[in-house]
């Protein structure tokens, strides 16, 4: 760090347009001295703040998408020192064995999960960006969710899904009395795990709806009701136009993130009883069958999916900024 | 969903049917929201029998003070093993992803040099890289280093990928005039100095920020310390916490304490830093 004191000396606008004939006995030799000797070091300066940051970079995100790309076209156990080529065996095993691909089923669930999610995040931004008492108890109840461990909030469901837990209770008050195993049948687990989902990541959803709607300027609001507009109008007019971008940014979150999702699953069932999503799959074929030639492929598959949803994303909604706060 | 929609603006005196429903709305979330906790909590304070006697999840624990599944959780769960190691971890990533952060945004933001448009694209198209997807063969790269069961995988991976954070520096440093560095510089202060001494301090709600967003996700986070720290002395909160299903089996009293000491610390955090977070993770997942 110390080779950079040197060399941020002041740019020399002198040796850039010729000095003033005046000013010239004084400065004409020292500014292009320092320039030969200064050019490279200051052309360095901004490589030694990269330096860390971009070794970091490559070595944990580039070189791993590289490998997974070569892991993929080979047998690999991921121990053994030996692997053979395989060229794209791995890929027509994923397209040719059903059941591998039969997992992006699952993700339907969490797919449909986030629609709910969104929709119960929008209706509360909506209410709660309008005066209401308590309006910070209910925003901090509703964004609390989303800051808990996952593993807390797997065994938090665990429980309230357990014969006679929480949820039973609850239906019993209500004169309901039910047996069902809620975890028993892939649909019902599947449901579950998806309404677990929702309860978690509601909270962000809702934030960034209404940091967004708190950022329209509250005469529009003001001018609106001296025109005599209702709430609904004041919503389809003002505030949908507004949360636009957070709410396409949403969706992709939702997309990608019903295709990978890992941890509430993982934790919950272990992938049981059907609940085994696509991530799940890999994680088990890289770290339980060590098939890691198989694993790679599925990674890269996702990788494909998923980059090509965020293309399509930026072409669908260009440039739009998202900005808040 | 739409129940309030057709709403007027409610009159001051009356209340409207529509207000009425709002906070019935409300309330229902709320209740949704904190039911599963407190159920959870309830059950913390339970002895095995308790739960045992079909009474159902929602009866009250005999004994208001009791604490002794906090004491088996604590002990027999390494919990403290845990807090260390996640305090261990989360000190040193937090630490180095400030600094990394700030240099790069400092760098991109202040500096003119060739490849910068590719650097730039470097770290963009890392965001959409899902990590969850590559450690596959992240896993090899850490295991290359013999890094592999030690706390230093976490934290190299903490720090080595969290782009967000450089977008939040980047959107700061972007903000402090450059006026300021050229004054420094012509007082005679290099290109680090002026890191350190100007932008470094002026970035402190930046790294206000990136510290709680940071934290939080780093104490929640259960792939990658589960992934890379198998051995149970290296247990941080998540994966201590996960362990419990194991030998507690069907011991909801010690799960559910277990469950209430890893929630706890965020509850207090939050109730402390509400604003910075919203804020926060708002920025956070927008960049």
């Amino acid at each position: 760090m110390t080779r950079t004191a040197s060399t941020a000396a002041p740019p020399d606008p002198v040796t850039k347009d010729g000095p003033p004939p005046g000013r010239r006995p004084r400065h004409s030799a020292a500014p292009s001295g320092r320039s030969w000797r200064q050019q490279p070091l200051r052309r360095l300066t901004p490589w030694l703040f990269l330096v860390a940051p971009l070794t970091l970079l490559i070595t944990f995100t580039y070189v791993p998408v590289g490998n997974m790309l070569f892991y993929s076209l080979t047998d690999w156990d991921g121990i053994s020192p030996d692997r053979n080529f395989v060229g794209t065996e791995n890929y027509t095993e994923l397209l040719t064995r059903p059941e591998i691909f039969r997992v992006f089923g699952v993700s339907l669930y969490y797919l449909a999960a986030s629609v709910v999610q969104i929709a119960v995040a929008l209706y509360f931004a909506t209410v709660l960006s309008f005066d209401l008492r308590f309006r910070n108890l209910f925003k901090g109840i509703l964004f609390f969710p989303y800051l808990i461990n996952g593993v807390a909030i797997g065994f938090v469901f665990l429980y309230f899904f357990q014969d006679g837990g929480t949820l039973d209770s609850v239906l019993s008050w209500f004169g309901v009395s039910t047996d069902h195993a809620w975890l028993g049948s892939p649909d019902s687990a599947n449901t579950s795990l998806a309404g677990v989902s929702v309860w978690r990541f509601t909270g962000l959803n809702f934030v960034l709806f209404l940091g967004a709607i708190q950022s329209i300027p509250g005469e529009l609001y003001e001018a609106a009701q001296l025109d005599g507009a209702s709430r609904w109008k004041q919503f389809k007019h003002i505030i949908a136009p507004s949360i636009r971008p957070v709410l396409s940014l949403s969706v992709i979150l939702a997309i990608s993130g019903s295709l990978s999702v890992f941890e509430i699953p993982y934790i919950m069932t272990g992938g049981a009883t059907g609940t085994s999503t696509f991530v799940i799959q890999t994680v088990k074929f890289a770290f339980q069958f060590n098939k890691t030639g198989l694993a790679s492929a599925c990674a890269v598959v996702l990788l494909a999916i998923i980059l090509v949803i965020t293309w399509i994303q930026r072409r669908l909604v260009p440039d739009e900024k998202v900005d808040l706060v | 969903m739409t129940l309030t929609a057709p709403a007027r603006t409610p009159s001051r005196r009356r209340p409207g049917i529509a207000t009425t429903l709002t906070y019935l709305s409300l309330a229902v979330a709320s209740l949704v929201v904190l039911l599963p906790l407190a159920v959870v909590f309830l059950t913390s304070l339970k002895s095995y029998g308790e739960i045992q006697d079909g009474r159902g999840a929602l009866a009250l624990p005999d004994d208001w003070l009791n604490f002794s599944n906090y004491a088996t959780a604590f002990h027999d769960g390494h919990l403290l093993t845990a807090f260390g190691n996640t305090a261990f971890i989360l000190l040193f990533s937090i630490t180095g992803t400030v600094i990394i952060g700030s240099m790069t945004a400092y760098a991109i933001d202040r500096f003119d040099f060739r490849f910068k448009k590719l650097v730039m694209a470097g770290f963009l198209v890392a965001t959409l890289v899902p990590g969850v997807t590559t450690q596959v063969a992240t896993f090899q790269v850490v295991n290359g280093f013999g890094l592999f069961d030690t706390r230093w995988a976490p934290i190299l991976l903490y720090m080595g990928t969290d782009i967000v954070s450089i977008y939040i520096f980047l959107q700061f440093v972007r903000g402090i005039p450059t006026s300021l560095d050229e004054a420094a510089r012509l007082d005679g202060a290099n290109a680090f100095t002026i890191y350190r001494k100007i932008i470094f301090p002026l970035l402190k709600p930046a790294i206000a920020t990136v510290v709680i967003i940071k934290g939080i996700t780093t104490y929640n986070d259960f792939y990658i310390p589960f992934l890379y720290m198998p051995s149970e002395e290296l247990g941080t909160m998540s994966t201590a916490l996960f362990r419990f299903k194991g030998p507690f089996g069907a011991h909801w009293e010690n799960i559910s304490a277990g469950a209430v000491l890893v929630i706890v610390p965020t509850l207090v955090v939050f109730l402390f830093l509400q604003r910075y977070i919203y804020n926060g993770f708002a920025q956070g997942a927008t960049k």
